[in-house]
């Protein structure tokens, strides 16, 4: 099967380390949340980001071995500072 | 239960109203407002910035949470995003339950999980013009449910 490739939603200071709002990665077909880690580390700035950023998967806490499939909603997420 | 990420001016009275029931001897309003110093720092404005569908959808999880631990408790909460100045409100709690204690309680676990897991993020702006994304120091290391 084809890999594909998928937006990525990035907020906050991980927006300006990474110089946009969404990032496009290329995956395996049999892609997880830590594959979208993997490739977007390989980004210009990726290097500012910390060790192990949380991701979110169709707007959900996501663990490293969670499936991501094409046209699923992914997304990076920063410490939060609600309140 | 009602949770919403909004951007207009928040009106902890209508909050406070909307919990108020002839069953609820006790009613608490919890009301976050922007600070004038962080960390030494003199604060000018912030902004908050959202990913709000999941906001929203995890702002209403914990608020499902709260209701289920403390039978009979109503909590809504709204969360303001954009720009805000000194002194407005950022983030308003309205908990309500025949007896204090559990209103107490419900309003403390809502605001507490929502420092720690709704993502909104702040961006201060300092007096002498630097502005900085801050955190929290309390987000949960891993993820899922």
């Amino acid at each position: 099967m084809m890999g594909f490739s998928t937006p990525v939603l990035v907020f906050a200071r991980y927006a300006d380390v990474l110089g946009s709002g969404t990032v496009t990665v290329e995956l395996p077909s049999d892609a997880t949340a830590g594959d979208v880690l993997s490739a977007v580390r390989a980004l210009p700035g990726a290097d500012q980001l910390p060790p192990s950023p949380l991701i979110a998967v169709n707007q959900r806490y996501a663990a490293l071995s969670q499936p991501v499939r094409p046209g699923d909603e992914v997304a990076l997420i920063p410490p939060v500072a609600g309140g | 239960m009602r949770g919403a990420i909004v951007m207009r001016p928040l009106d902890p009275g209508a909050l406070l109203t909307e919990v108020s029931a002839p069953a609820n001897g006790a009613a608490v309003l919890f009301v976050g407002t922007v600070r004038d110093i962080n960390d030494d720092r003199a604060v000018t404005a912030l902004d908050y910035k959202a990913y709000t569908p999941m906001a929203a959808r995890e702002l209403e999880a914990i608020l499902r949470e709260a209701e289920s631990r403390w039978d009979g408790v109503t909590v809504v909460c709204e969360h303001r995003t954009g720009e805000l100045s000194l002194g407005d409100a950022s983030v308003v709690i309205a908990a309500a339950h025949p007896h204090r204690a559990a209103a107490f309680d419900a309003a403390r676990y809502v605001i507490e999980e929502l420092k720690k897991r709704v993502p909104i993020w702040k961006r201060e702006h300092y007096a002498d013009g630097d502005l900085e994304w801050v955190d929290n120091g309390a987000q949960r290391a891993e993820a899922p449910r």
